[in-house]
């Protein structure tokens, strides 16, 4: 809310510069967002009073006017501005003014015609985006008199940021308020005088939902000129609050609302038809706003309505059917009270956040109608002329808003804030926040003031106090520590020991968005459903992964895009996946690995130079499951998944439970996607990557023996199933089966394949002699010859 | 025995003259070995006079002593010079990079994530978690935002058809925490948090950390004792923090938490906007309706809770100016924080 400083002024004597008044402000929790001055610097311009006004006798529409400025002789000024008259008192730039922009006034012949100065408008004062002619000022405007002082312009406007629970503070009064909370001071203001009917007529009101408007103050005013000039003081404090200077009747509606917080709307009476109803909208209705859109009503919105229709949505914005006007002569005025509930949430539907709305969905004070109906009028009389009929006030006293006294406890005060005040500062802050304080025996019995929205509990109270004392009279105190062990189950790989784990191999963590491209996530999961958003951010951000390869199969390529040759990305989060029975967060660890197998680096053989493959990622997922300490826990299976290469992709198991996929990206995605690589990708789920807990088993001192076998296999025998055999055949004696080479081509059939084992045997208790693994051996080699079919290779 | 002299000068000339180990041991046997030419010296002894063979003998194992030393001599030479050529073979370009995979590394707000988890673990609070689908019960209602009320037009929230929503803060855990344990507790709760927004300053999805503290004297006081211990542990800096009344429907007194600018400490610069002071967290007291709706006694207990940008803290400690940064997967950003530790 932008507060003109002089404004505020005329409310209480503000003990306080503008910006040390922001400070204040800000630490009572009005937060000053910042401070602007009420005009540009310029200097030398002083109130004049045009004597005549002649034509140019060179130009059409120029004129020489004779100025008096206060001192000396009349001025010779030439002048453009159509409102250039006789007995015009007008802003004049003397020579050697300097004017916004960094124009000096310097004396000039204008088509032959000396001119001494320049007859100034309010845009070239800085005091408007647009003006029709030189500046008005009242006739009572004393000539020679520096414009700045006359206009109060060495003003500070300062931007506050009022928080939603504070819609009391949305006005000058509402500020001035705070102000002497916090300084102790009174409130001045302008004199309250209140309204006499000189006219009889009134316009009759039925408040038919009451609950939504328990009040509406009503008056007709006859005779009004609308064309009338808005007094520049109002259309300067107007424009310092942000708001344009539009016709007397609105200025001086909106001038009420800025000061008081009473928003008000005018009607135009000749346009009214029958009596007005103030009621819900029927399903259906349709309003013309006064800004010219139409909207479709729903039966929660509170209108005030004629016999014709809607003229107006309670609390947010009039119609367009009875919207005063430059020939609006006879007007009626509306000062209501709406309730919250009968406003809230209702302007957002169509867009709309009005002074009005925000006002009255934040809580207008409801005993201050009769207040504003008097203090516009008065205004608009003085501005405008006409003569007012009575003030009509329709009310519900029961829906009218209570505000039920609130205990505050002494002893929970100082619980709460860990600090506690004397009693006569806690009375003194409620006091002067304008609440009623009775004694009682805990503490004190407080009765808000009925602007005051929100204070409803005993917190809301402690509140108050703690900020109007302010929060930097609590000092801080350290709890008392009591000393307690909070479990550490071992079994939980910690989050940054599974991120180190793979950031030791290479791969940087991403953070990519939840919501990902459809068409991206139907392409690579196409049987799978996602959640979409109601209201994405974009359309390439509109569905919930069900993975987290979209997001990194998009890094990868992004990072192509920039150079990158070599990618390794992890990421850490959640994937949705939905199904009817609804949805379930995975807690998900994902990677990918695309381009070469190793940094680029000197003295590496040939095949470590390729681009990486299944095998590569596949390792990197054997370390990080050996620091599981559960190696053998986990499997890998040949599987199939849409998006994966068909033969190069395996389901991950640990104790025969799915818990992952690894693969490379099927090669037509690959190319659709134009990436450099193919890229290993991986998702595991992070509730399976439990630690077993290390449990010592005794070491052999014995030596161990070695015996290499080259077994020949079909193709189609997986190496787990050679495996599986060897450990079945071999005995307990068997350590450890390593794969030291795997090969195809001259010497061995087509369709087979010569898998080299290293077989390592030891006992614990003896030294195992050479005829004891002979016999292993032996027993191994004929369960293949058996089993697998093999041969083996002398 | 000129005889003697001569054959050990040319033995001598021999040893010296052998330029490998193997060579040397051929001479040694040659001259040494049971059929060497000074072993035949001795087996000549017996055609000498009884009493001349003491001297002669005598002389004849000098000899062969003087040549022993003379192999041992240059077997010694022999070696080192073998090792010498080795190493001198052996020698490297230790300036060539080293072998193998490089390192990656957490992203930095991961990395200020877990800095902050471990601070306040060690303060004794727990970490907890919540869904990111929320319900608007555990996002709004539970926290004292009535429908339509303005505060959530502040929240811009994405919604799904059936009405759930993606939660706009990590406050729901709060409500789920209190629910599942009651009071007292102590937790801080991490994630990611999604609002429709997205600017030179704003993303659609960001990390907040929610703390909770509810037990039977839990004070202001203590909370802004936890808020700057906090902030002076996670910067590493002796700076000042301020506390400003605010507003939020889930806590009462609220408060916006500012601290002196770690940039200029708080002597005004364009990060802190000339202020001075940096807006790092919301804080207040859990407000009663909250304690009841997540099933503590409102009456028998008080708490404290506060919210923070994990993102902005990160930004702060990194010195990252741009946000979006972040979620951009950039390597070459991603790159520059692959150190240890939290």
């Amino acid at each position: 809310m932008k507060l003109p400083y002089s404004w505020l002024t005329d409310w209480i004597a503000v003990p306080w510069a503008a910006s040390e008044l922001g400070e204040r402000l800000t630490m009572a929790g009005l937060e000053l967002e910042s401070l602007a001055p009420a005009a540009p610097p310029f200097s030398g311009v002083v109130v004049a009073e045009i004597l005549s006004a002649e034509k140019h006798p060179q130009a059409d529409k120029l004129k020489v006017c004779r100025v008096a400025a206060g001192r000396g002789e009349p001025l010779q000024i030439v002048c453009g501005a159509p409102n250039a008259r006789a007995g015009l008192r007008s802003a004049l730039a003397t020579v050697g003014a300097r004017l916004p922009g960094d124009l000096d006034i310097k004396a000039a012949r204008l088509r032959g015609v000396e001119s001494m100065g320049m007859l100034c408008s309010a845009k070239e004062l800085g005091l408007g985006d647009a003006s029709s002619g030189i500046l008005e000022l009242s006739a009572d405007a004393p000539v020679g008199h520096p414009v700045r002082d006359y206009l109060q312009l060495d003003d500070t406007v300062l931007d506050l940021n009022i928080t939603p629970n504070r819609g009391d503070a949305m006005s000058v009064i509402g500020i001035a308020r705070e102000v002497a909370a916090i300084c102790g001071g009174k409130l001045t203001g302008p004199e309250r005088r209140p309204a006499v009917a000189a006219l009889a007529d009134t316009f009759a009101v039925s408040l038919d939902a009451p609950a939504g408007c328990p009040k509406f103050a009503g008056c007709v005013i006859r005779g009004v000129d609308n064309r009338a000039a808005t007094p520049l003081w109002m259309r300067e404090r107007l424009r310092r609050a942000g708001l344009r200077s539009i016709s007397p009747v609105v200025d001086v509606t909106n001038y009420v609302m800025l000061e008081l917080g009473q928003p008000m709307h005018a009607y135009d009476l000749a346009r009214l038809d029958g009596q007005i109803h103030v009621r819900l909208a029927r399903a259906g209705e349709t309003i013309t706003l006064l800004d010219g859109k139409s909207v479709e009503l729903q039966p929660d919105v509170l209108l005030i309505t004629d016999r014709s229709g809607p003229v107006g949505i309670a609390g947010i914005m009039g119609g367009e059917r009875t919207a005063v006007g430059a020939d609006t002569t006879d007007v009626f005025l509306e000062v209501a009270y709406f309730s919250p509930d009968a406003v809230m949430g209702r302007a957002l539907r169509w867009g709309l956040a009005t002074d009005a709305s925000q006002r009255f969905e934040r809580g207008v004070d409801p005993s201050q109608q009769e207040r504003a109906m008097a203090r516009s009028l008065a205004l608009l009389l003085s501005i405008a002329g006409g003569r007012a009929g009575p003030v009509a006030v329709a009310r519900c006293d029961e829906h009218l808003p209570v505000r039920p006294a609130v205990l505050l406890r002494r002893r929970q005060l100082a619980r709460l804030l860990g600090t506690g005040f004397e009693d006569a500062r806690v009375q003194a802050v409620l006091e002067g926040l304008q609440m009623r304080v009775e004694p009682a025996c805990e503490g004190w019995r407080v009765s808000p003031p009925p602007h005051r929205f929100d204070i409803a509990i005993e917190a809301d109270l402690i509140e108050e106090v703690a900020r109007i004392i302010g929060y930097e009279a609590i000092t801080e105190s350290e709890a008392a520590a009591v000393e307690q062990f909070r479990s550490l189950p071992e079994s939980l790989a910690s989050e940054q020991g599974l991120l180190e784990a793979l950031a030791m191999r290479g791969y940087q963590e991403a953070v990519t968005y939840a919501f990902v491209d459809p068409l991206l996530q139907s392409r690579l999961f196409p049987d799978s459903h996602a959640l979409p958003l109601a209201n994405p951010i974009a359309s390439d951000l509109s569905v919930m992964r069900v993975s987290l390869w979209p997001g990194l199969i998009k890094a990868t390529l992004d990072n192509q895009r920039r150079q990158q040759e070599r990618i390794r990305l992890i990421e850490h989060g959640i994937r949705f996946e939905h199904t009817a029975e609804g949805t379930r967060e995975l807690d998900t660890l994902s990677g990918v690995a695309c381009g070469l197998r190793v940094p680029e680096q000197w003295g590496l053989p040939r095949e470590l130079r390729a681009p990486a493959d299944f095998f590569d990622v596949k390792g990197d997922l054997e370390a990080l499951f050996a620091s599981l300490g559960a190696g053998c826990a986990f499997r890998f299976e040949p599987a199939t998944l849409s998006c994966l290469h068909p033969g190069r992709t395996a389901r991950v198991l640990r104790e025969g439970r799915p818990v992952g996929w690894l693969g490379e990206l099927h090669p037509s995605l690959v190319k659709e996607l134009d990436s450099v690589h193919t890229p290993v990708l991986f998702e595991l789920d992070v509730a399976a990557l439990t630690v077993v807990r290390p449990a010592y088993r005794e070491i052999s001192r014995l030596p161990h023996v070695r015996r290499d076998l080259a077994v020949v296999v079909d193709e189609s025998v997986p190496l787990s199933r050679l495996a599986e055999r060897v450990t079945l055949s071999a005995s307990s004696l068997l350590r450890d089966l390593r794969v030291f080479d795997v090969y195809r081509g001259p010497g061995i059939e087509a369709g087979r394949k010569s898998i080299a084992l290293g077989l390592i045997f030891q006992d614990i208790s003896r030294t195992l002699t050479d005829d004891d693994v002979a016999s292993l051996v032996a027993a191994v080699v004929a369960d293949l010859r058996a089993s697998l079919g093999a041969s083996i290779r002398e | 025995m000129q005889d003697l002299e001569s054959l050990v000068t040319q033995a001598l000339g021999e040893v010296v003259a052998c330029a490998t180990l193997a060579g040397l041991d051929e001479a040694r046997v040659r001259w040494l070995g049971k059929k060497g030419a000074l072993t035949e010296q001795l087996k000549s002894l017996g055609a000498l006079a009884a009493a001349e063979r003491p001297a002669a003998g005598q002389r004849i194992n000098e000899a062969k002593e003087r040549l022993q030393a003379a192999i041992e001599a240059r077997r010694d030479a022999l070696t080192r010079a073998d090792i010498e050529r080795a190493l001198a073979a052996g020698r490297i370009d230790v300036t060539l990079p080293g072998r193998g995979e490089g390192r990656g590394g957490l992203h930095p707000v991961t990395k200020a994530r877990l800095r902050i988890e471990t601070l306040f673990r060690r303060a004794g609070f727990d970490v907890a978690t919540g869904p990111e689908i929320e319900d608007d019960f555990h996002n709004f209602e539970a926290l004292n935002f009535p429908p339509n009320h303005p505060a959530r037009a502040m929240h811009d929230t994405f919604y799904f058809p059936d009405g759930r929503l993606l939660r706009t803060h990590t406050s729901p855990v709060q409500i789920r925490a209190m629910l599942s344990h009651g009071a007292p507790i102590a937790i801080v709760a991490p994630g990611r948090v999604y609002r429709c927004d997205s600017d030179m300053t704003h993303s659609p999805m960001f990390h907040q950390l929610e703390g909770l503290k509810v037990g039977e004297s839990v004070s202001f006081a203590n909370m802004k004792a936890v808020l700057h211990g906090f902030l002076q542990a996670f910067f590493e800096k002796d700076l000042a923090m301020r506390l400003r009344p605010s507003y939020f429907p889930f806590t009462e007194p609220s408060a916006e938490v500012d601290m002196s600018c770690v940039f200029c400490d708080g002597k005004g610069c364009r990060t802190c906007k000339q202020t001075g002071w940096l807006e790092i967290a919301g804080c207040g007291m859990v407000h009663p309706n909250v304690l009841m709706a997540s099933g503590v006694d409102a009456e028998c207990h008080t708490g404290y809770a506060f919210g923070m940008g994990i993102d902005r803290l990160a930004m702060l400690r990194y010195g990252v100016n741009d946000l979006r940064l972040f979620f951009e997967s950039e390597l070459r950003f991603l790159e520059q924080f692959r150190t240890l530790g939290p």
